[in-house]
């Protein structure tokens, strides 16, 4: 958590949060060059002043500690796959990269040459990379990662309303009556979104909320209605809804009439079937689906929020487009408190979809198979023409490169080897391209070890430019420090890359609309923005009123701001006028398809993939902080508790887990939130956290080894929230833990260092541990590996001396003959007071169930000595358990929860409010405030005392034998 | 008949530990069955050998360790000639006889003459200063060249050697342990304990030379030892020689019998020589299935056989001791016991907690403890020499064996 307090000699700039689609403004600290603090700017529409637990600690990611170990700070040449990269400098690198790509263009032709982005790329980066692409090499091979999170939502928006525009806006939550939260653990992934909805209902204790979701979150926790629907019947659902609706007259047949064609099919379909029919297919009750119609039909103002439930999925489009068919219905939609809100995922996701930075897209939200739009974009860049030709997206793009049909693979800002789905073609491609450049914040992720070229890019705190947010909101993205290292902005890169292009393509400048001499003639990124904003003109996205003076003196705006508008418009639609050719919506009827792979006899589980509360993505940022992994400390499948039961399996149990394309090892966590029959596997789990040597001695690849590549027809969305699997247990023996604090500038690249034991053993998983910032400015790691037999002693050796566990000063219990070690090092403190400082179990890891524990919570350990190495999943010495952390920002603890509920009387707000007086939780970020309405509503009043806080550990002596 | 002359003649040669033991258990058996005499070369009743080293420590006094007082012969009536060595056995007519001339006539002899110190033959060995460490008489002399020398040399690293030193170093001299093997007490610790325990004594002010060979004693050129010359060509500075090398049983009476003798007067299960069954030996004297044992726990349990077969009894066997070992320095705690070392087809458990200088180990073979190496904490240690002495199945123990008893691991 920030300090409020003011640091001599320090600058305040005012940027944006780099996380996810809220888009939060943030206020970045910094002396001399480093950023020391963050803190939520109070004048920001998103967010007013609050972040979350991610944004709130953006600023340790930035701590030189952290940025010396992970970014890529130079230019680097890879001579040899597999080799170590060896530094070059910028024009060695880019004159190498120009000198590639010009080779491969003439040889092979441009569609030999494709881009991979991200919606992480500021609107800047997004606009150079597009005309680079289209304008001059002159092919529509440029997809994003925004292909994997907002395709299917810019789908469905433009089948239906004719335009990829959320109609809505945040302040539309203080005026729903009823909101409908589908696909989407808003609570996790929006966190400060969730804020603004649980203030929302404490503002207007009538507004409804429905959650539909195949877990039971912590936003479903919330719920005045859950509907547990089957994951992927989100059709059939929102079929239903519909059914109900127009069953019971809650349609507005005037409005339908109105501003809409396409209904009679619809409510054809519709109305063909019961609408118990739909209840079964989604496993809820009927009696649950017609009371959701009821609170969204009528005139109730809805607001549906929705995410990754929706858009990953092979029917994607048609969830978005049935899902909007209901406002459409209802006519909640351009009117406060109403429509369909898509939840953007990526921090300028939405700005990438402005500039066109898509395979299929054309800046300013033109299409590429408009021949009329495709003139206009080339007029204004000065090329003869755009190719008609839409480029292959995501998914097709690897799989093409895994075919060879693509020689160039350019990767900004993303890591596909993390987050594509089925991982074993998208390794292929990586090593079947014959040139590979990665540009990247990150030395850490896993895409790097494929790049024959890696470049240093700028990010979150050095980066210059514009993102736009979930509701159209364009906010200044403002450097507060210079790059770190030699690390250049992405559009600088792409601007460098294509003059030297130019040179080396002579022909293509040749061929320059008249007075176009370059197209690369940008000094700063105000100058790319400007040519952006005149793109947009008489377009649905008009900023031609914006400025970055605009900006700079009113803050963040909303699109469309015209020339002449004093404001953006807040909501879309008002008028009833679409962005489609006569002005009307349309209903898309699409019947109700079952998602790709079904359980089955071979693959019995249905695998459902999404966020963690504390981490982003591939966690190359997030991942660097011991104290993001407090909320949840290590990978894992949660499965029923039922499920493991019946499979023989235990909690905490490594896992093999298997889909047709691949495997991982993973341990099983039981939870009762999720349906018998399905698993949930956070998203963020890659090779960089979790991995192992494979059956057949290639490395294990992450979650998204097992994930589906098959993707929506409209939006080529892979469906990567639903793959069918089979567990069993990981059968491996041996099975050893290593746990150490380390210096905070020693232990990330630790955690680079042991990546490689993923060769060696069969399960490796390394995660850090600890709070930063550490008094004693120390980050611990975790590494647990496991194998089908120990390994040589040597190597084991070579791993605890990783750890520092070497030397004669160790604790050790030692059967070697049996492969169990436990090694322990203890450091005296100042007051001579011992503490674990490291730690490895090998062989017998039952301690694992306390004596991590003992080194995490710097338990004073001065008076057990050779009981630490007691055998036993119980410790021998009684230890207070510290518990799990609930609120990150105070590190306050359930038992701390608990014991104060126990004794604390009243209505469940009334509890809340006293818990969050006395232990200050959920009174920062509020991320935890869902963790603590359930604990409320779970922790009975108890009328005898509370049992003593457990934070003060109390350790005792085993026996009097001992001392006797 | 009077009782005196129908009782039996026994007669006890050495008023040692052994043999004393051996009278002990027989008077609680037969108190009345003997009559007993007993020559001792020394001019003590028993005392307790293995507490000279507190003597010379200084922690016990001589009186302190006397196990048997002259009051406890007086009482059994037992016939004692102290200062007396015995030359001659005649086994025909079962006499007998003492460099002063005194006879005795027996119906069973017991022979615990114990052992003597082995000497190193090297030049110089007879020099002053040059002495064994077995008796009183050369613990006397050590504490008294304490007090008017400053140099010693310890030559050998056994219990006995390293007893010595610590003994020496304590009443103010300057001392040196030259050891033959590649490290301390190598018959009772491992290499690891045995580290351990140099560093102790090194912190202590005692001085180590390990794998080195003594050339010779040296002389100040008035008879006294001056210095130890190593073969590697070091002199050590030494006004006190003190060998510790081993021992040797003492079998120069029994060989001169006719008695059946191979490193100590050969024994069988019931402790009868094997040339003549009148014959008893005991002790460090006695070859049992080729054992000779220099401690204590094998001697009483020796002891205890014997009394019951010349209390006519008849009963028990002696069938060899597993043996245990405990260093007798103040504040060093170490423990061994069977086969410590871990022989081809044993399996080791080690722990250790060098912040405390513990470390344990314990061998197994198969389903059991065969041996125990302890140092630093030595409580379980006798726990432990019962599991290895009773052979018990305690594979299903192994992971928390090395913690101690179970009942106390359950805390």
């Amino acid at each position: 958590m920030s300090t409020a307090a003011p640091v001599a000699g320090a600058t305040v700039t005012r940027s944006t949060c780099p996380y996810c689609g809220t888009g939060c403004g943030v206020k970045i600290t910094s002396v001399q060059g480093q950023i020391v603090d963050v803190q939520g700017d109070p004048d920001h529409p998103a967010n007013f002043g609050r972040l979350c637990t991610k944004g709130s600690t953006l600023h340790l990611t930035a701590a030189a500690s952290v940025t010396q170990q992970t970014r890529l700070l130079h230019p680097q040449q890879r001579l040899q796959r597999g080799a170590a990269p060896t530094p070059l400098g910028w024009d060695a690198a880019l004159n190498l990269a120009a000198d590639r790509l010009a080779a491969i263009i003439r040889e092979h032709g441009p569609q030999a040459v494709a881009f991979y982005g991200s919606g992480q790329l500021l609107t800047e980066d997004y606009y150079v990379l597009n005309k680079l692409v289209k304008g001059f090499i002159g092919t529509n091979l440029l997809d994003t990662n925004s292909r994997l999170c907002m395709s299917s939502a810019v789908a469905g928006y433009k089948a239906t309303l004719g335009a990829d525009a959320p109609p809505a806006c945040y302040a539309d939550f203080d005026h729903a009556e009823t909101m409908f939260i589908v696909g989407a653990n808003t609570a996790w992934a929006h966190p400060i979104l969730f804020r603004r909805i649980e203030a929302a209902r404490a503002a207007r204790p009538s507004q409804k909320l429905i959650v539909a979701d195949p877990r039971r979150t912590e936003t479903a926790e919330m719920a005045d209605l859950y509907l547990p629907i089957r994951p992927g019947s989100d059709v059939a659902l929102f079929h239903g809804l519909l059914h109900v609706m127009v069953r019971e007259g809650l349609i507005d047949r005037g409005y339908i009439a109105r501003h809409t064609t396409g209904f009679e099919t619809l409510e054809a379909a519709v109305m063909d079937q019961p609408a118990q029919v739909y209840a079964d297919i989604c496993g809820i009750p009927l009696a649950d689906l017609e009371q959701a119609a009821r609170w969204m039909g009528g005139h109730t103002p809805t607001l549906s929020l929705y995410c990754q439930g929706l858009n990953q999925s092979t029917a994607g489009t048609d969830k978005n487009a049935t899902l909007i068919a209901l406002h459409l219905a209802t006519g909640q939609i351009g009117i406060p408190g109403a429509g369909p809100f898509s939840l953007t995922g990526q921090p300028n996701a939405m700005g990438g979809r402005e500039v066109g930075g898509m395979a299929n897209l054309l800046s300013a939200h033109r299409d590429l198979a408009n021949a009329a739009h495709r003139e206009e974009v080339a007029a204004l860049w000065g090329v003869p023409e755009v190719p008609a030709q839409p480029g292959k997206t995501a998914v097709e793009m690897f799989e093409a490169a895994a075919r060879g049909e693509i020689k160039a693979l350019w990767i900004a800002c993303t890591n596909p080897a993390q987050s594509l789905p089925d991982q074993a073609t998208v390794r292929r491609a990586l090593e079947r391209a014959e040139f590979v450049v990665v540009q990247e914040a990150f030395a850490s992720t896993a895409t790097c070890a494929y790049a024959d070229l890696l470049l240093p890019a700028t990010t979150w705190g050095e980066k210059d430019g514009t993102v736009t947010n979930s509701e159209r909101r364009i906010s200044r993205v403002r450097p507060a420090v210079p790059p770190t290292g030699e690390a250049r902005h992405d559009w600088a890169i792409f601007t460098a890359l294509g003059q030297r292009l130019e040179a080396r393509l002579p022909e293509r400048v040749a061929a320059y609309r008249p007075g176009t001499t370059t197209l690369f003639d940008y000094p700063t990124p105000e100058s790319v923005w400007n040519e952006h904003r005149a793109s947009t003109r008489g377009r649905d996205l008009d900023i031609t009123g914006l400025s970055y003076a605009l900006l700079e003196q009113q803050g963040p705006q909303q699109w469309p701001y015209p020339e002449g508008a004093t404001r953006g418009r807040a909501r879309l639609y008002a008028d009833g006028r679409f962005a489609t050719p006569d002005g009307k919506a349309r209903f898309v009827t699409a019947a109700w398809r079952a998602p790709r792979e079904q359980a089955d006899a071979d693959y019995p589980f249905v695998l459902n993939t999404g966020r963690l509360r504390d981490q982003w993505h591939g966690m190359s940022r997030t991942g660097t902080l011991g104290r993001l992994f407090g909320h949840v400390s290590e990978p894992a499948i949660e499965l029923h508790p039922d499920d493991l039961q019946q499979q023989g399996l235990r909690d905490g149990q490594l896992l093999r887990v298997r889909s047709r394309r691949g495997e991982v090892l993973i341990p099983a966590r039981a939870s009762t939130g999720q349906r018998r029959g399905e698993a949930y596997i956070a998203m963020h789990w890659g090779e960089e956290f979790i991995s192992g040597r494979g059956r057949g001695g290639q490395r294990l690849q992450g979650v998204n080894a097992l994930t589906q590549p098959a993707f929506c027809p409209s939006s080529k969305q892979p469906e990567l929230k639903n793959a069918s699997i089979a567990i069993e247990a990981a059968d491996l023996a041996w099975h050893a833990v290593f746990l150490a604090w380390l210096p905070a500038n020693e232990a990330l690249a630790l955690r680079e260092r042991l990546k490689p034991l993923a060769d060696t053993f069969a399960f490796t998983s390394c995660v850090p541990f600890g709070r930063e910032p550490d008094a004693q400015a120390r980050v611990g790691v975790l590494l647990r590996v496991a194998d089908e037999q120990a390994p040589a002693a040597e190597r084991l050796r070579e791993v605890a001396a990783a750890f520092g566990l070497e030397g004669h000063e160790l604790l050790r219990y030692d059967d070697t003959a049996r492969g169990h070690h436990r090694w322990l090092q203890v450091q005296a403190d100042r007051e001579g007071a011992q503490h674990l400082r490291a730690l490895m179990l090998a062989g017998d890891t039952r301690p694992a169930a306390w004596l991590p524990a003992l080194l995490q919570a710097d338990h004073d350990v001065t008076e057990l000595g050779s009981l630490l190495l007691h055998p036993g999943a119980s410790a021998p010495v009684k230890v207070a358990d510290a518990g799990k952390q609930i609120c990150t920002c105070y590190n306050v603890t359930e038992p701390q929860i608990v014991a104060h509920l126990q004794h604390c009387e009243g209505s469940a707000d009334a509890r809340l409010a006293s818990l969050q007086g006395a232990l200050k939780c959920g009174t920062n970020c509020g991320s935890c405030v869902p963790t603590l309405r359930t604990l409320v509503r779970n922790t009975p009043f108890t009328e005898s005392p509370a049992q003593a806080p457990t934070v003060v550990p109390i350790v005792e002596d085993r026996s009097d034998r001992r001392a006797a | 008949m009077s009782q005196a002359t129908s009782r039996k003649k026994l007669v006890v040669i050495g008023n040692g530990m052994a043999g004393m033991r051996t009278l002990e258990e027989l008077l609680k058996l037969s108190p009345d069955l003997y009559d007993i005499t007993v020559f001792g070369a020394e001019p003590h009743p028993n005392y307790n050998r293995i507490m000279l080293s507190p003597v010379l420590a200084g922690e016990q006094t001589i009186d302190d360790i006397i196990l048997n007082p002259l009051s406890w012969y007086e009482r059994h009536g037992i016939t004692l000639h102290l200062g007396q060595t015995v030359t001659e056995v005649d086994r025909r007519r079962r006499v007998v006889h003492t460099a002063d001339g005194i006879e005795a006539h027996y119906d069973r002899l017991l022979l615990a003459t114990g052992s003597q110190p082995f000497i190193l033959p090297v030049p110089g060995h007879t020099l002053t200063g040059v002495i064994a460490y077995r008796d009183i008489a050369d613990t006397q002399t050590m504490i008294e060249t304490a007090r008017t020398h400053r140099h010693a040399v310890v030559i050998g690293g056994g219990l006995l050697g390293l007893e010595a030193a610590n003994g020496l170093r304590l009443r103010g001299m300057a001392v040196t342990v030259v050891h033959i093997s590649e490290w301390l007490l190598e018959r009772q610790l491992d290499r690891e304990a045995a580290g351990l325990l140099q560093a102790e004594l090194a912190a202590r002010g005692i001085g180590f030379e390990l794998q080195a060979h003594t050339a010779a004693c040296l002389d100040d050129g008035h008879g006294r030892v001056r210095a130890l010359a190593l073969k590697d060509g070091r002199e050590l500075p030494a006004d006190l020689v003190v060998m510790a090398a081993g021992i040797r049983p003492q079998v120069a009476l029994a060989e001169s019998m006719g008695l059946q003798c191979n490193r100590g007067v050969v024994v069988t299960d019931t402790l009868q020589s094997i040339t003549d069954p009148r014959i008893y030996a005991v002790g460090e004297c006695a070859n049992h299935r080729g054992t000779a044992y220099g401690l204590v726990a094998p001697l009483y349990e020796q002891a205890k056989v014997c009394a019951t077969h010349l209390a006519h009894w008849g009963i028990g066997r002696y069938q060899g001791s597993q043996v245990s070992t405990k260093l007798k320095v103040t504040g060093i705690d170490l423990f061994s016991a069977g086969d410590f070392m871990g022989a081809e087809g044993t399996e080791s458990v080690f722990l250790r907690d060098p912040l405390r200088g513990v470390y344990k180990k314990l061998v197994f073979k198969g389903q059991q403890l065969v041996g125990a190496c302890l140092y630093g904490d030595i409580r379980d240690g006798a726990w432990y020499f019962d599991l290895i002495r009773s052979g018990e199945p305690v594979a299903s123990q192994r992971d928390t064996l090395v913690f101690g008893p179970p009942q106390a691991a359950a805390g």
